[in-house]
C-alpha cells in the first residue's frame, strides 16, 4: 500500500477517532494521532503487511511553548520495500508530557526515546532505562526547552570581557 | 564457530557470583576510537554484557542551529561526521533548497556529487584502514592516509578548508572548480586505485585478517532493520538500501552504479561492503566529471544567494540581497521537510521545522552512528574482547556524529 | 661509515669547550634530552583528532621530532594533547587524566574548542581547558593544519628546553597546581 490516501484510510479504519488530522507537508504524508493511541497505530503499521512500515526512521521531540498542547513527539516511518515514507505527530501536555514507549517494537527507538526525555523531558512509559544520554546526569533542567538558552546561565567558565559583554 | 568453542573452554556460563569481572573500557581508552564508554561484564575473555555510555563530546548542535540562521549552520554540520564533512554540508543545504523550493543547475548538482563522493571515500579509507590497524597491520593506514591528504588538497582547492570545509551555498557554490582543482582531481584518480589495489591486496585475502575479522560481530538482516541500521553497515546484513537509489538527490538518478551487499553482517563484509563502494565512488567521480555539463554553478535565486562583490558595491538592489543574506532575514516559507542523503555511514537525515523566521524553529539530525551504535552490545555478547574492538571499529562510530 | 648522515644532529647546548673538555649546566642538557623524546599522548576527541591522524601520518610525520612514540597510558606520558571539544560531562575525565601523568607534565590545546570552547558557546561544552588545568600552548584553529599542530608542538619543545629543573619543586608552580585543584 503506498497510495497517500490509501494509507491515511487504512489508519482511520484502524484508530477511528484517533487519527486528528492528515495532510501531506512537503511531499510526506503526516497523520496528526491521540497520544494514547500512537503506540496501537505504530504497531498496526508496522505489523500489518499490507501496511509494512518496518523501519523506524527517526524519532524526536519539538517543544511549541505557546500552544495548549505544547510537546509534539515525531516519528518518521519508512517502508523499505514500496519506498514510502510517512510522519506521525503526537502532542503531549506540559503538565504531564508522557506518551508510550515504542522501543518495544523498534530497537532503534530505545536512544531516540532517551535522547528526547533528555531534550525535553517527555517520559516514555515503559522504556526499559529513561535515562539522560547525552547530557550529564546532574543537569537539572531540559535544555531543548524554548525558555532556556542556548548558553548556561549558571556558568562561570567564561570571561564575558572576551565577548563584548558587560562583566 | 570460533567462540563457541572459546565459550566450552573458558567459561561455563553459570551465573555463580563472584564468577564475572567488570571491564571498564574508556572513555579514553586506547583501543576506542572516538570518546566514549563500555563498561563489559567479562567471563574471562568472554563479553557477557555490555554497557554503553555516550554524550562524552555533546555539544548541542540541535539548540545551537536554533540560534543561527540558515546559512550559518552549515558550519555546525561541518562537525557532525567529520571524516565526511562535505556529504554533510551539501545535504543540509539541499534540505534548505527543498524548503525553498529551488532547483539547481545540472553543473551542480555534478559537482555535489563530485565533492560528496570523494568524501565518502575518505570516510571509508579512514574506517577501513582502522580495521586494518586494530587486527595489527599498520601499514595500510600509512599507505591510504597519503592518498587522503590528495583528497583534503581538493577540498582545500573547492572550500579553502581542508576538514572542516563548509562547503556550497544555498543555491550552488560560492565558486566554480578552478583549473587547478580539476588537475588535482585527475592526480587523485590517477594515483587512487593502485594505491587502493595495494591496500586491498594487504588485507582482502590475508589469511590473519580474514580470521580475525569472519563471523566476528555479526547481526541479522532483520535485527539490523529494526535496530535503524543504514549505510554500510546494512548492506553489508544483506539489504540492498541506498538512499542515493531510493530516494535520489542532486541528479544521482543520472548514474549507474552497483550497491554491493554482504550476507553474514559481519566485520569481514561490512570491510569488503566499504571496500567496493570505494571502487563504486571512483567510478561515479569519474563518469561525473566525463559527463560535467556546462553552465552556471548556482541557481538564479538572488533572495538566498549572495551577489557577486563588484554588484554589491555598484548596484543598490544586489546591495540590499547582500546586507538581507548576511543578516540571515532570507524569508523562508513555513513548513517542514524531511531530506536524507546518504552519508559515509548511513542515512543522514535533516528534519526542519520553519516557522517562516530568520533561524529553523526545530532543526533534528537523523544521525546513523547515534542511531545503529545501540546495537553494539548485542553484536559483541559472546564474543572474545579483542573482537569487540574489531568490532566497534568496523562499525565506523563517529564521536562526532554520535553525540550531536 | 664515512658516508655523510643525511640526519640533522641536534645542536649541543651553550657551554665552554676547550680540547678534551665541554662543560655545561646539567639544566640544559636536560633539557635538550628531553625536548628531543616528548612522548605525547593524544586526548583526540573529535575533529581535530583526525587532523592529528594526518599529523601523524606519513605526509607530515611528527616523529621527525622526536615523539614516534605515541603514548596512550598516561603514566608514561609526557605531554598531553587535547585536541577536540570538551564537553561538561568529559571534564572531569581530562582532569583525572593530567592527575595520573608524571612531573614533569606539558599540556597543549589542539584546536579552538580545546582552547575556548570555539564556536560552541552552549549549555554543554567547557569553554576551554585551561578551566581545568594549566596549559602550556594554545594552537588556534578550527581544526588547525598539521603545519600549525607541528608548530605547536615545536613551541612545547622550546618550552621544554629552556625550563630550569627546580621550576616544579618552586612555590609558584605548586600554588598554580593547587588553584586547579590537583595535588
Amino acid at each position: 500500500m503506498t497510495g497517500n490516501t490509501e494509507i491515511a484510510q487504512a489508519v482511520r479504519n484502524q484508530a477511528g477517532e484517533g487519527l486528528l488530522k492528515e495532510e501531506v507537508l512537503h511531499d510526506m504524508l503526516t497523520l496528526t494521532v491521540e497520544a494514547s493511541k500512537l503506540h496501537e497505530i505504530l504497531s498496526f503499521l508496522k505489523d500489518t503487511p499490507s501496511m509494512g512500515y518496518t523501519f523506524l526512521t527517526d524519532l524526536c521531540g519539538v517543544h511549541y511553548p505557546d500552544e495548549s498542547l505544547p510537546f509534539a513527539v515525531v516519528y518518521h516511518l519508512h517502508n523499505m520495500r514500496a519506498n514510502h515514507r510517512i510522519r506521525i505527530k503526537t502532542y503531549l501536555t506540559a503538565e504531564n508530557p508522557a506518551i508510550d514507549t515504542v522501543s518495544d517494537l523498534f530497537s532503534a527507538a530505545n536512544w531516540m526515546e532517551r535522547e528526547t526525555y533528555d531534550f525535553y523531558g517527555i517520559t516514555f512509559t515503559g522504556h526499559p532505562n529513561l535515562i539522560r544520554i547525552l547530557n550529564v546526569e546532574y543537569l537539572d533542567y531540559f535544555p531543548l526547552r524554548k525558555e532556556y538558552p542556548l548558553e548556561d546561565p549558571t556558568r562561570e567558565d567564561k570571561d564575558n570581557r572576551f565577548f563584548g559583554r558587560e562583566a | 564457530m570460533k567462540n563457541e568453542q572459546l565459550k566450552q573452554s573458558v567459561g561455563t556460563g553459570s551465573n555463580e557470583p563472584g564468577k564475572y569481572s567488570t571491564l571498564n573500557l574508556g572513555p579514553t581508552h586506547p583501543a576506542t576510537h572516538g570518546i566514549f564508554q563500555n563498561v563489559l561484564k567479562m567471563d574471562g575473555e568472554i563479553v557477557v554484557e555490555a554497557e554503553q555510555t555516550i554524550g562524552y563530546i555533546h555539544r548541542a548542535f540541535e539548540k545551537l542551529a536554533e540560534h543561527r540562521p540558515y546559512n550559518q549552520i552549515t558550519t555546525i554540520t561541518d562537525r557532525l561526521n567529520y571524516c565526511s564533512s562535505p556529504i554533510n554540508n551539501l545535504g543540509w543545504i539541499m534540505t534548505v533548497e527543498k524548503l525553498f523550493g529551488i532547483k539547481t543547475p545540472k553543473r551542480v548538482d555534478y559537482l555535489r556529487i563530485i565533492l560528496m563522493e570523494l568524501a565518502r571515500i575518505a570516510d571509508h579509507l579512514v574506517c577501513n584502514s582502522v580495521i586494518g590497524v586494530d587486527s595489527g597491520a599498520l601499514t595500510g593506514f600509512v599507505y591510504v592516509f597519503q592518498e587522503r591528504e590528495r583528497i583534503y588538497e581538493i577540498y582545500e582547492e573547492v572550500s579553502g578548508a581542508r576538514l572542516t570545509t563548509n562547503m556550497g551555498r544555498i543555491g550552488g557554490f560560492e565558486r566554480d572548480f578552478s583549473p587547478t582543482a580539476m588537475k588535482k582531481l585527475k592526480e587523485l584518480l590517477d594515483h587512487l586505485p593502485s594505491v587502493l589495489r595495494e591496500f586491498e591486496k594487504l588485507l582482502k585475502r590475508n589469511r590473519i585478517f580474514m580470521d580475525r575479522t569472519i563471523g566476528v560481530g555479526p547481526i541479522s538482516a532483520e535485527r539490523a532493520l529494526n535496530y535503524g541500521f543504514t549505510g554500510p553497515n546494512l548492506r553489508a546484513a544483506g539489504v540492498d538500501y541506498d538512499v542515493r537509489v531510493a530516494n535520489p538527490y542532486s541528479s544521482y538518478e543520472d548514474f549507474k552504479f552497483d550497491i554491493p551487499i554482504g550476507t553474514q553482517g559481519d566485520t569481514y563484509d561490512r570491510f569488503c561492503v566499504r571496500q567496493e563502494e570505494l571502487w563504486q565512488s571512483i567510478q561515479l567521480v569519474k563518469d561525473a566529471m566525463n559527463n560535467l555539463p556546462e553552465g552556471p554553478y548556482h541557481a538564479d535565486v538572488p533572495e538566498v544567494y549572495l551577489p557577486p562583490k563588484q554588484l554589491v558595491y555598484s548596484k543598490m538592489e544586489s546591495l540590499i540581497w547582500h546586507f538581507k543574506i548576511v543578516m540571515g532575514e532570507i524569508n523562508p516559507p513555513v513548513g517542514e521537510v524531511y531530506h536524507a542523503v546518504e552519508g559515509g555511514n548511513g542515512e543522514l537525515g535533516f528534519y526542519l521545522i520553519s516557522d517562516g523566521g530568520r533561524t529553523p524553529y526545530r532543526l533534528h539530525f537523523r544521525r546513523p552512528g547515534f542511531i545503529y551504535y545501540q546495537a553494539y552490545p548485542e553484536m559483541i555478547t559472546g564474543g572474545v574482547l579483542s573482537d569487540a574492538i574489531l568490532t566497534m571499529s568496523s562499525m565506523n562510530v563517529i564521536a562526532g556524529e554520535l553525540d550531536a | 661509515m664515512n658516508q655523510k648522515a643525511s640526519y640533522n644532529k641536534v645542536d649541543p647546548p651553550e657551554g665552554y669547550t676547550s680540547p678534551g673538555l665541554f662543560a655545561t649546566s646539567f639544566d640544559k642538557v636536560i633539557g635538550l634530552a628531553r625536548s628531543n623524546s616528548i612522548w605525547p599522548l593524544p586526548f583526540a576527541t573529535s575533529c581535530c583528532g583526525i587532523e592529528f591522524m594526518a599529523t601523524m601520518g606519513a605526509h607530515y610525520d611528527l616523529a621527525r621530532f622526536g615523539s614516534e612514540r605515541l603514548s596512550f597510558s598516561p603514566r608514561q606520558a609526557d605531554l598531553l594533547m587535547v585536541m577536540g571539544t570538551i564537553a561538561k560531562k568529559m571534564a572531569p575525565v581530562v582532569h583525572q587524566v593530567y592527575e595520573q601523568m608524571a612531573e614533569p607534565r606539558w599540556v597543549i590545546a589542539v584546536g579552538a574548542c580545546a582552547s575556548s570552547g570555539g564556536i560552541f558557546d552552549t549549555y554543554s561544552v567547557l569553554q576551554g581547558i585551561d578551566r581545568i588545568v594549566p596549559v602550556d600552548v594554545y594552537v588556534p584553529g578550527c581544526p588547525p593544519r598539521p603545519e600549525q599542530i607541528i608548530d605547536g608542538f615545536m613551541k612545547i619543545q622550546e618550552l621544554v628546553a629552556n625550563e630550569p629543573l627546580r621550576r616544579r619543586y618552586s612555590d609558584e608552580y605548586r600554588n598554580l597546581l593547587s588553584s586547579y585543584g590537583i595535588r
